[in-house]
């Protein structure tokens, strides 16, 4: 995924470059911060994000046998360095891996290093921590099944799902930003067709190999591994914050990403009714979309009020039905929306429970 | 040979490379990263159908590779990592973009078949403008023209650092990935059985080699910033060749050097 130089326009590459720069100069400050809270010393952190770093390139250089395919897969760089070293010390590390490809490898560009380091580093570093290995190491998942099998799973879990909605993130950044660099002719939606499935089978393989790492790691030193509770330690509740931002990803990947995919053709009951005009069903059944159903005054009003409301009529955006960006919009405005729906619907329940808890009382 | 065999001889191969002496090498780290950074940003920003005005930007990493006194053809060695996405996002251009832009004899040449020889194009000399900074500079002194123009004293420590035992730990890998594969004959990588427990031990060792890389630092007065050796000084011939070499390279953005030079006879 590593991006070349000549994949992208100068104006893309500096802003990523200055979007890169300002996650590495935040991750910058909280080490520094950290320093000064007097939680961890700086100078001695250095050597073993360096030392980590190294090990994670050279790490990358082994092949790793895909039971039943003849391939091979290679390991997940961020989420490993931020399950070990935390994400900011992560993120920096990453860097330093990214820089060195770069230069002595060739593998990515100078000019395109600010966009790599975002597509592979903050995605893996920050969204790969912060909404997915953490919510998931702190939660209260698997307890039932004991400490230290609970801890086995929620690391293969976060691995895995890590691994692949990092990646995916960082395969999509990669058709951003060369269609908006507009460098390839090749459709924005068939980019991403393309770029999505291949990172899906990638990501999976990728974080089933950062699992075992992992797992072999809480198994031999557990203390090694951040936001792993052992024996004796007193693991939190998922909080709500936690449990929104899982199930915002699960929202932006299923809603965003999946809807991509999502049928154009009538669904079963369009079909049905509607869809096989061509061996002329719908004319022997007497059925027409435009004058299907009951028609009135109040009806046709209320089609019309239909009309002018929804920004998103048939999944996209209103005037512009081509675009597959209407669809991802509307899959995850529509999955908002049901969400918001659902809340409203809880709130109203708890409403009346509570007034009928404290009638009872 | 594995991948971390090829990896350790790339680096040892451009280390070579820059620890060679001549007109080039002896240019100030900083000028020489400034030109490259302008080089590719120029590069880059020529439009995808400008392929006569991109052509010519190829003489100048030729007249850098003939002042390091280095074959061109050596960084071609690289263009493994750099032509695969290149490629692949090239190579359908022509499937997409089938409006004819100009013709050859009897054959039209259509913008996608321009766009995408410009795009591999790019690839290339990117990578042979980045390919002789690093064919040209040791890392200690681009670490230290980083630092001069305010690059964190953090993420250059780290860069130097992590290269410093990227190649020991390569060293270590190989070791570990020949053996098992003496053990395991025929065997295209590492089995299933194996995946966590191959890295993981290497990974514990790492961490206790940090440990004893931290009490090393301390032992020999590290406190946060790594202090440089004096290298090559900036000169004020590196800097006229930077401020010429840039001026050329965006005079040759705006002015399709070729069609002038055609002009001049026809």
């Amino acid at each position: 995924m590593h991006m070349a130089d000549a994949l992208l326009a100068p104006a893309v590459a500096a802003t990523m470059y200055v979007a890169s720069s300002t996650a590495a100069g935040v991750s910058i400050h909280k080490l520094r911060k950290e320093e000064k809270l007097g939680l961890e010393d700086n100078s001695k952190r250095l050597p073993t994000m360096a030392v980590t770093a190294a090990l994670v390139f050279a790490g990358q250089m082994i092949n790793y046998t895909i039971p039943g395919t003849g391939s091979s897969g290679h390991l997940c760089g961020g989420m490993m360095l931020s399950a070990i070293l935390g994400p900011f010390a992560g993120f920096l590390s990453m860097i330093a891996v990214l820089v060195i490809q770069c230069l002595f490898f060739a593998d990515g560009g100078l000019m395109a290093l600010g966009a790599n380091v975002w597509n592979m580093a903050f995605y893996g570093c920050f969204v790969g921590y912060f909404l997915i290995y953490r919510p998931i190491m702190n939660s209260d998942l698997f307890a039932s099944r004991g400490r230290d099998a609970a801890n086995r799973i929620k690391l293969i879990l976060a691995s895995i799902l890590g691994c692949v909605v990092t990646l995916q993130l960082g395969a999509g950044s990669v058709a951003v930003e060369t269609t908006l660099s507009g460098i390839s002719e090749l459709p924005f939606g068939t980019f991403l067709g393309l770029m999505l499935p291949i990172h899906l089978a990638i990501g999976l393989v990728e974080g089933l190999i950062t699992a075992a790492v992992l797992v072999f790691l809480y198994e031999a030193r557990p203390e090694l591994l951040r936001e792993v509770k052992t024996e004796g330690e007193a693991s939190g509740k998922l909080s709500l914050k936690s449990t929104l931002a899982v199930l915002a990803v699960i929202v932006v990947l299923v809603g965003g990403g999946l809807s991509l995919y999502a049928s154009s053709n009538p669904d079963g009951l369009e079909w049905a009714l509607f869809g096989n005009a061509e061996e002329g069903y719908a004319e022997n059944m007497g059925l027409d979309e435009d004058d299907f159903g009951v028609s009135s005054d109040i009806s046709d009003k209320a089609g019309e009020i239909q009309e002018a409301t929804s920004f998103l009529p048939d999944y996209a955006f209103a005037n512009d039905e081509e675009n597959p960006l209407g669809t991802t919009v509307s899959g995850i405005v529509g999955s908002l929306i049901v969400a918001c729906l659902a809340a409203v619907i809880c709130f109203i329940g708890g409403f009346f429970r509570r007034k009928n808890a404290g009638r009872a009382a | 040979m594995d991948n971390a065999q090829r990896a350790m001889l790339d680096l040892r191969a451009m280390d070579e490379l820059a620890s060679m002496d001549s007109p080039y090498h002896r240019l100030s780290p900083l000028s020489k990263f400034l030109m490259t950074v302008v080089y590719i940003f120029i590069t880059a920003s020529f439009h995808k159908y400008d392929l006569t005005g991109l052509l010519f930007m190829v003489i100048f990493p030729l007249i850098g590779y003939q002042f390091a006194f280095i074959p061109v053809g050596t960084c071609f060695s690289k263009l493994r990592n750099v032509i695969p996405l290149v490629a692949a996002v090239g190579l359908l251009n022509p499937f997409f973009d089938r409006a004819p832009l100009f013709r050859i004899g009897s054959v039209n040449v259509s913008g996608g078949v321009v766009s995408m020889i410009t795009l591999m194009l790019k690839g290339v000399f990117c990578l042979m403008a980045s390919f002789l900074l690093m064919a040209t500079t040791q890392i200690d002194d681009l670490c230290r023209a980083l630092r001069k123009i305010h690059c964190p004293k953090m993420i250059t420590s780290l860069i130097l650092l992590t290269f410093r035992y990227t190649s020991v730990l390569l060293d270590q890998v190989s070791e570990m990935t020949q053996a098992y594969s003496l053990r395991a004959p025929g065997q295209k990588g590492i089995h299933i059985s194996a995946w966590g427990t191959f890295l993981g031990q290497l990974l514990l060792r790492t961490m206790d080699r940090a440990e004893d890389l931290y009490e090393a630092m301390m032992l020999r007065g590290f406190s946060g910033e790594f202090h440089y050796a004096a290298g090559r000084q900036s000169s004020r011939l590196s800097w006229l060749a930077a401020l010429i070499t840039c001026g050329a390279v965006i005079t040759a953005r705006y002015i399709n050097i070729p069609a002038f030079i055609t002009s001049l006879f026809f």
